[in-house]
């Protein structure tokens, strides 16, 4: 099972799942749950991006949603600045995977170690919370876009086809979109872990001392994953700003930061089905939980976390796996480690 | 004149107010090494139990001297129990599952009380210099990290405890070969770290609104400076409590309050990026 959680199979099943879903499920659901699921498939971006940089790059962030909420403002301030949605699209990519390289740079290039790096993320979440919140009133605006503080941006223009602002975009194609994205983000990734550079990646988390003896520059490569989830996020704050037409501090929040490293937590480290799993569950879950009273959302997450630390610390979907592949074969296997990507998988992946 | 005595006050009590809040932290983190992602909630904690103290009609100072320290001691010592132990040597974990725990608090006690502001009245009124009038409750803030300083080096220098602790955590392994048990160590400094947070709970209940999500404000700030003081316990939490302190009041002095606290978490980045080690890793060696 490992080794088939690593094989090109897999990501081809995840791929045409995908695709399927693309083509067939707006035939059977109507306008409004579609939206309600365009949602769920916007936050899977945001939680592949952490799954990305955390469970094959090993940096955990505590500040994913930094990145997230930079790329919904800038694609809400330069949208209505600018009318046409084109270049705030490639903007909100490319604004968060900048501040991603700034603070990556900070970081690794000071060797600054897990717990730091934690605290860093974390004190640029709030200091991106605490300035965007208390920019309410008219005085705070660049451009035309004022930037409302803690009320957020309301009425946001939606994307539009390149070049004509009058075509825009419309609930379905937005699903088409985001699920495109989706996919696309997934085939992007895979195909990079499994690329020489992947595995140097995946080499730096295994063991990093010993990457670094044998000439490669932990720093850059550290940098380049770092940067990459940061444009990733960017990219989940433009869709999640389209979606609702508006952006709120909240998204900066340390709530936001915590429910993107349950979801990952909670589907499973060191695969990418796993956080985009986690994150429908925890998604649906929070849903159902607003509908009654009983229980507020808080304390079930904070529950869920520290269950799942205890007692099912690979997440869901490498534990499964691991079941299923148990079920599958009666020949005994090798003690996997935690992560699921190691090294010798990998070579066991190339002799396959 | 009178201004800038109102200043220096002010900047004593930004940086008295900072080591209140980091003091439980740097216990927990300084001498276990244990992130501890929860310690805002153990502040809130601290803060609900001196306001239901109050309520039942205790006296305040008993309130927030003696029953918010103990009653979050107590909780701390059923975490450390029920989750903690389980994790010790694991960071990243332990990080993870006390942010759990932090959100599990917040859930548990917007349930039980409501997610509503409830207010002590400052007490011991307030006297002027010159044409600024200054709370008294800020010098006994002052007074209070003092003597808190002072208390923390006593008891890890001079007393049995102190040396039990600190050499169970250079080597566990011998501390149990000579008959302590580590497992006992722990639960007990975890305790005190938790009533240190509740303590500053308590503190800062009549200075700051009481609601379940309070804990998030400190949360960062307390990190900031115990990472920033570096592998000294006290001497890392006093410098960086005086330089962040500082910082934060003279920035929110000059311009806002909200640029004072960014300012002192950009402060904290900068650093960090100079002083990996934090302050106590390049200055002062091998002080306590």
């Amino acid at each position: 099972m490992a080794r088939f959680a690593t094989s090109w199979k897999s990501a081809a099943v995840c791929i045409a799942i995908g695709v399927l879903t693309l083509i067939f499920l707006p035939t059977f659901i109507d306008d409004f749950t579609l939206i309600e699921v365009t949602i769920y498939l916007v936050m899977a971006i945001l939680a592949m991006s952490l799954g990305f940089i955390w469970g094959f790059g090993g940096i955990l962030c505590f500040g994913q949603a930094a990145f997230f909420g930079l790329g919904a403002y800038t694609y809400a301030i330069t949208v209505v600045n600018l009318g046409d949605s084109t270049l705030p699209f490639l903007l909100s990519i490319a604004v968060p995977a900048l501040f991603a390289a700034l603070l990556g740079y900070v970081i690794f290039y000071g060797r600054l170690s897990d717990v730091y790096m934690g605290v860093i993320t974390l004190t640029v979440t709030l200091i991106l919370f605490n300035l965007v919140n208390s920019t309410a009133g008219p005085a705070w605006k660049i451009g035309n876009a004022p930037l409302g503080g803690f009320n957020g941006i309301p009425a946001i223009p939606p994307l539009n086809w390149p070049g004509n602002t009058e075509q825009t975009i419309t609930p379905r194609g937005m699903f088409n979109l985001s699920l495109g994205l989706v996919i696309l983000v997934y085939a992007g990734l895979r195909a990079l872990i499994a690329s020489p550079v992947g595995h140097v990646v995946v080499a730096i988390k295994e063991n990093e001392q010993r990457a670094q003896l044998l000439g490669y520059d932990v720093r850059v490569y550290k940098l380049f994953v770092f940067t990459l989830g940061g444009g990733i996020a960017g990219l989940a704050g433009c869709l999640f700003a389209n979606w609702g037409s508006f952006t709120s501090p909240t998204i900066f929040g340390l709530a936001q930061s915590a429910q993107i490293i349950i979801w990952v937590i909670v589907g499973g480290l060191g695969t990418l089905v796993g956080p985009v799993v986690g994150c429908m569950l925890i998604q649906w879950l929070t849903s159902q939980i607003g509908t009654q009273q009983t229980f507020n959302s808080n304390l079930v997450l904070g529950a869920i976390l520290v269950l799942f630390v205890l007692l099912v610390p690979k997440g869901l979907v490498p534990s499964i796996g691991s079941l299923l592949g148990r079920i599958g074969s009666r020949r005994p296997r090798p003690q996997e480690r935690p992560g699921v990507a190691t090294h010798e998988m990998l070579a066991e992946e190339k002799q396959a | 004149m009178d201004l800038a005595a109102v200043v220096v006050i002010q900047v004593l009590y930004g940086i008295a107010s900072l080591v209140i809040v980091s003091a439980g932290l740097a216990v927990i983190f300084g001498m276990m090494k244990v992130i501890n992602l929860a310690h805002g909630e153990f502040v809130m904690l601290g803060a609900y139990a001196t306001l239901g103290a109050i309520k039942v009609g205790i006296n305040l100072w008993v309130a927030i001297f003696i029953v918010a320290p103990v009653v979050v001691g107590l909780i701390g010592v059923v975490l450390e129990r029920l989750v903690i132990r389980r994790l010790y040597g694991r960071m990243v974990d332990t990080m993870l599952a006390t942010w759990g725990l932090s959100l599990l608090l917040v859930g548990i006690v917007t349930s039980v009380f409501g997610n509503t502001t409830a207010g002590i009245s400052t007490p011991l009124g307030s006297f002027s210099i010159g044409a600024y009038s200054v709370a008294v409750y800020t010098l006994l803030i002052i007074a209070v990290a003092i003597v808190l300083g002072l208390a923390l080096r006593a008891v890890l220098l001079n007393t049995q405890l102190g040396l039990i602790a600190r050499g169970t955590m250079q080597n566990p392994a011998m501390a149990d070969a000579l008959g302590i048990s580590p497992s006992l160590v722990y639960m007990i400094t975890f305790a005190v770290g938790a009533a240190l947070s509740g303590l500053a709970g308590g503190l800062l209940a009549p200075l700051t609104g009481v609601v379940p999500t309070m804990g998030g404000a400190f949360i960062a700030k307390a990190f900031i400076t115990v990472i920033g003081g570096g592998p000294a316990i006290l001497a890392g939490l006093i410098g960086a409590s005086t330089f962040f302190g500082a910082i934060n009041q003279i920035a929110a002095f000059v311009s806002t309050p909200v640029i004072g606290e960014v300012a002192l978490l950009f402060a904290a980045i900068v650093m960090l990026r100079l002083l990996p080690q934090g302050i106590t890793g390049r200055f002062f060696k091998g002080s306590l």
